[in-house]
């Protein structure tokens, strides 16, 4: 007799708005407090204290835009975020500070998250959708300068980028993308050259999110529609279809695998947190907690790996924080 | 017959004469049909044979002319041959080319296609001809444009003029279209008009195709006229001929055959090459990982027998359903949408709550507009109305009839109207249960919806049951079941759905004349009559409802539109079927006299052919009366 699905380990309320963006700060060692920051419609960027559950601090930096991305460079003290006023911000919060050290105007009015690649100790590539509608720019951080633009070949009709993924194959080789389209399809891009390596149709619908695991050359992305669709990378370094899933209702917001490859979460517009292994996407657990669209998930980094935790926020303002399958 | 072959000096002006006299008694048939294939072969090469046919046919003294080009034309194997055989007859002979141009095209149309490609393509062969031909289209042209044409004309000589048309646009060149580019834009824009004037679809139709046609060859580039229409046999015959090169022309077997010869010679072939890049086939999982370990067999799974599909709870109250639907706010659109989904079975679960707010509801639903995209959104509102009719008949019915004649309403809102009370009468008079039980007759001949303009046919079919039902048939037993009878809901509300439609129809208001532009509606509201005549059998006010649809009938007789013809005379069978013998006896005698003999002159003058069987039918249904009134004793 299967065990009911466990409820969240607790519940973070007070953002005032919907939440859009999560992610976990809890790698530090000792005394440092474990953190979780979110980033919400109303513009605000809250520091969450998982000691208290209370809001440390509240950043405002994106004009009361929504921040639809929050990612931390290094450690706590160094934090990136996205909103819809266009602009990447980057903080320093070393000490209580709250303030915009530097910022990129990116033109673009979309809803695309940028990704983030450490290429070496204080340089970073910064993979974002650009002002021109079907492209990605790649740039250097925290220098600002422009690696390359990915443009897809005229008459590709890709549509907007949806979501990206920045990756090495392995430490200190080229840097490759791969970038989830609205015509459904996933590209993987080699930066250095700025060429397509290879094209994937994987939905009928636009790409929500995905999620790359680079030891096992394995993906999985999601979209509008029932299918959660799982892909590999051969040696010639070409996609290729491994298996669909089918889901109940339709619509993914956000996929994120859990950093030990064992389980991986998506983020559903029926309410619901979707656990399933990775191995072979067996379906684990289905978290019925939020009343409104769940706009992302995130694993924490805990190095004790009992205390991992897993957090989903959603359109009715609440940060839901559970502890699943923490013992494998 | 055997032609002599030598002798080049005969002369052949005798043999003509026979030849014309033959033709002209009547043997077209015997002679042409060895005549011609002989002379098809002979002619096939030898240029002197060729010149001894034309000979043959120049010589035919001119009062047998038409019967011999008839006879030529129809049994002509081709264009190619038809030229060969009658060589510049058409220019030389002034009867001939009367007879081609004139008499064939125009004048009658029981031609077959065949017979029409090869006159036509006979025309184009040769230059001298080919002034015949444009002068050809022009005529033809003339005619279709012709309101009154297409108003009287029958649809059989519509469907041949057109296409006579096509088969013409499809021979012209470029230099020649050019030529007469204007006139064709101009007949174009003024035939398409009273072609879709029209009510009945099939007229429209034709008006479509031919009109997109001509489009397609005046526009050599640039946009050119495209209409939605559902595609048929008859839809996708014409436009095959467009498509046809002239060389294509020759037509050695069977028609049809040849026909889907050409169009697949001729149609180009649309291939859709959609690039889609590797999408290679899907690796089976299962190989892969027998040989692993299967670390997932530790991560037990926890129950999810909760996870069902995520529904929006409709409202639960009538009430609530009123304020969903006439929220301003309408953020919740899937509220909305479950609304409308549930509305239908909701008014059917509290008849006694939405008799409270039966008349606002119905105005609600008749102003509802589609707000998201919902599959069958017109079929469900208009099941819930049907569903708040029949709760509450008579005070809906009469809001809805106001509305009919109400002004700043559209024409699509009125015809709804009309088809929301026939459902509801229907449904009044003979009640299904859900599928369980189903009533004997009304089954059998399936009145579905109403707004088909064929719906001529339905009736023929529930007239024929109806008949067949009241003649006494020997040898036949008890075929059907006998079923639970329930009194009839529709007794005590037909009048209300009646009367009123059938009062204001000749008064019109500003946004809406009946009698006039608005004559689609009103043959939809004739045949909304005819139907709820017809339903109000055994009612108590049948009598009366009769008595106002006969004089509704005698005023609307003469109508132009064969649409409203078509439903006056389904008033008549439904009134001679429904309205008991004895009262039509006794208080419509005269009028029905009157009737019989305007049907007899629609039997032998109407230009429809579908109203003139729907008189035979009337015709028929009266000798019934008629037999029955003389077997009861009086």
């Amino acid at each position: 007799m299967a065990l009911p699905p466990p409820d969240p380990q607790f519940v973070l309320r007070g953002t005032g708005a919907a939440v859009h963006t999560l992610h976990f700060s809890c790698g530090g060692p000792e005394p440092d407090i474990p953190l979780l920051f979110s980033g919400s419609e109303n513009g605000f960027i809250h520091v969450w204290n998982l000691k208290t559950h209370r809001v440390d601090t509240a950043l405002d930096g994106h004009g009361r835009k929504s921040v639809y991305c929050v990612r931390t460079m290094g450690d706590k003290d160094r934090l990136l975020s996205q909103g819809r006023d266009q602009r990447i911000c980057l903080w320093d919060l070393t000490e209580g500070r709250t303030a915009v050290t530097d910022s990129v105007f990116t033109e673009h009015v979309g809803f695309c998250r940028c990704s983030l690649l450490k290429v070496a100790q204080g340089r970073w590539l910064m993979a974002m959708a650009a002002r021109s509608l079907d492209e990605v720019q790649i740039l250097e951080l925290p220098s600002k300068t422009s690696v390359c633009t990915l443009k897809p070949e005229v008459g590709a009709k890709l549509g907007m980028p949806m979501c990206l993924k920045l990756w090495q194959f392995n430490c200190g080789s080229q840097p490759v993308l791969l970038a989830g389209y609205e015509d459904g399809s996933v590209v993987l891009w080699n930066v250095s050259m700025g060429k397509t390596l290879s094209q994937l149709v994987c939905h009928q619908e636009p790409v929500m999110s995905l999620d790359f695991d680079s030891e096992k050359a394995k993906g999985i992305s999601g979209s509008s529609e029932k299918v959660l669709s799982i892909w590999s990378l051969n040696e010639q370094q070409n996609l290729q279809v491994y298996k669909t899933h089918e889901l109940v209702n339709a619509g993914i917001s956000d996929i994120t695998i859990r950093p030990d490859k064992k389980i991986l979460a998506t983020a559903g517009w029926d309410h619901r947190i979707r656990i399933f292994g990775w191995k072979k996407l067996k379906p684990l657990a289905v978290l019925d907690y939020h009343t409104a669209t769940v706009h992302c998930v995130s694993f924490s980094d805990h190095s004790n790996a009992r205390e991992r935790l897993l957090a989903a926020g959603s359109k009715d303002q609440r940060i839901s924080v559970w502890s699943i399958y923490a013992q494998t | 017959l055997s032609f002599i072959p030598g002798g080049l000096d005969c002369s052949i002006s005798f043999v003509s004469h026979v030849l014309g006299k033959v033709c002209i008694h009547g043997r077209q048939k015997e002679i042409l049909g060895v005549l011609v294939p002989h002379l098809t072969d002979l002619t096939k090469s030898d240029c002197i044979w060729q010149r001894i046919c034309w000979r043959l046919v120049e010589c035919v003294p001119d009062r047998w002319m038409e019967a011999v080009v008839l006879g030529f034309v129809q049994r002509a194997p081709g264009a190619d041959a038809l030229s060969r055989l009658l060589g510049n007859l058409v220019v030389k002979n002034k009867k001939a080319q009367f007879v081609v141009t004139q008499k064939m095209l125009l004048l009658q149309y029981s031609h077959m296609t065949a017979v029409l490609q090869n006159l036509l393509g006979y025309l184009s062969l040769d230059n001298l001809r080919r002034t015949l031909l444009l002068r050809v289209l022009q005529e033809l042209l003339e005619t279709w444009s012709s309101s009154s044409a297409v108003k009287h004309s029958p649809p059989e000589q519509q469907l041949y003029i057109s296409k006579a048309i096509l088969i013409c646009l499809s021979h012209l060149k470029e230099p020649e279209i050019e030529s007469c580019r204007q006139e064709l834009l101009t007949s174009m824009m003024q035939g398409v008009k009273c072609h879709l004037d029209s009510s009945l679809p099939q007229v429209r139709r034709l008006g479509m195709v031919v009109a997109e046609s001509i489009s397609l060859k005046i526009n050599t580039e640039g946009p050119v006229l495209k209409f939605e229409y559902e595609e048929d046999d008859e839809t996708r015959e014409l436009k095959s001929f467009l498509a046809q090169t002239p060389s294509s022309c020759d037509v050695f077997s069977i028609p049809e055959d040849d026909r889907s010869e050409k169009t697949n010679a001729a149609l180009p072939v649309v291939s859709e090459s959609k690039e889609k890049p590797h999408t290679a086939a899907a690796v089976m999982p299962d190989e892969e990982l027998d040989a692993e370990l299967d670390s997932d067999d530790d991560l037990i799974p926890y129950d999810m027998s909760e996870d069902k599909e995520l529904k929006t709870k409709a409202p639960v109250y009538i009430r609530d359903c009123i304020e969903v639907l006439t929220g301003s706010g309408s953020e919740d659109l899937d509220k909305w949408e479950a609304t409308i989904k549930a509305l239908d079975s909701l008014v059917r679960k509290n008849p006694a709550a939405v008799r409270e707010v039966s008349v606002e509801l119905a105005k609600i639903l008749l102003h509802l507009e589609e707000k998201t995209c919902i599959e069958g959104f017109v079929e469900l509102r208009q099941r819930a109305q049907v569903a708040v009719l029949t709760t509450d008949p008579i005070p809906v019915a009469k809001y809805l009839t106001s509305q009919f004649y109400s002004l700043n309403y559209s024409l699509r809102q009125r015809m709804d109207i009309l088809d929301v009370l026939v459902l509801a009468a229907q449904e009044l008079s003979c009640p299904k249960f859900h599928g369980k039980t189903k009533p004997y007759g009304a089954q059998k001949t399936s009145i579905q919806l109403l707004p088909r303009s064929d719906s001529s046919k339905d009736w023929k079919r529930i007239v024929d049951e109806r008949i067949k039902g009241k003649t006494r048939r020997f040898n036949m037993g008890q075929s059907h079941v006998e079923l639970a009878s329930r009194p009839n809901k529709f007794n005590s509300v037909a009048g209300h759905f009646f009367f009123p439609l059938i009062q204001h129809f000749d008064r019109p208001s500003t946004t809406f004349d009946l009698l006039g532009e608005d004559h689609l509606v009103l043959g939809r509201l004739v045949h909304t009559l005819a139907i709820l005549m017809y339903l109000a059998v055994n009612t108590v006010a049948v009598t009366a409802m009769g008595k106002a649809l006969l004089e509704f009938v005698w005023a609307l007789r003469f109508h132009t539109d064969s649409y409203v013809r078509q439903g006056l005379l389904s008033c008549i069978s439904s009134l001679l079927l429904s309205v008991p013998v004895e009262r039509i006896l006794a208080d419509m005698t005269e009028e029905l006299l009157e009737t019989q003999s305007w049907l007899g002159d629609v039997v032998e003058k109407d230009p429809d052919g579908d109203c003139r069987r729907l008189a035979v039918q009337n015709l028929l249904l009266m000798e019934n009366l008629k037999k029955k009134l003389e077997a009861i004793p009086s």
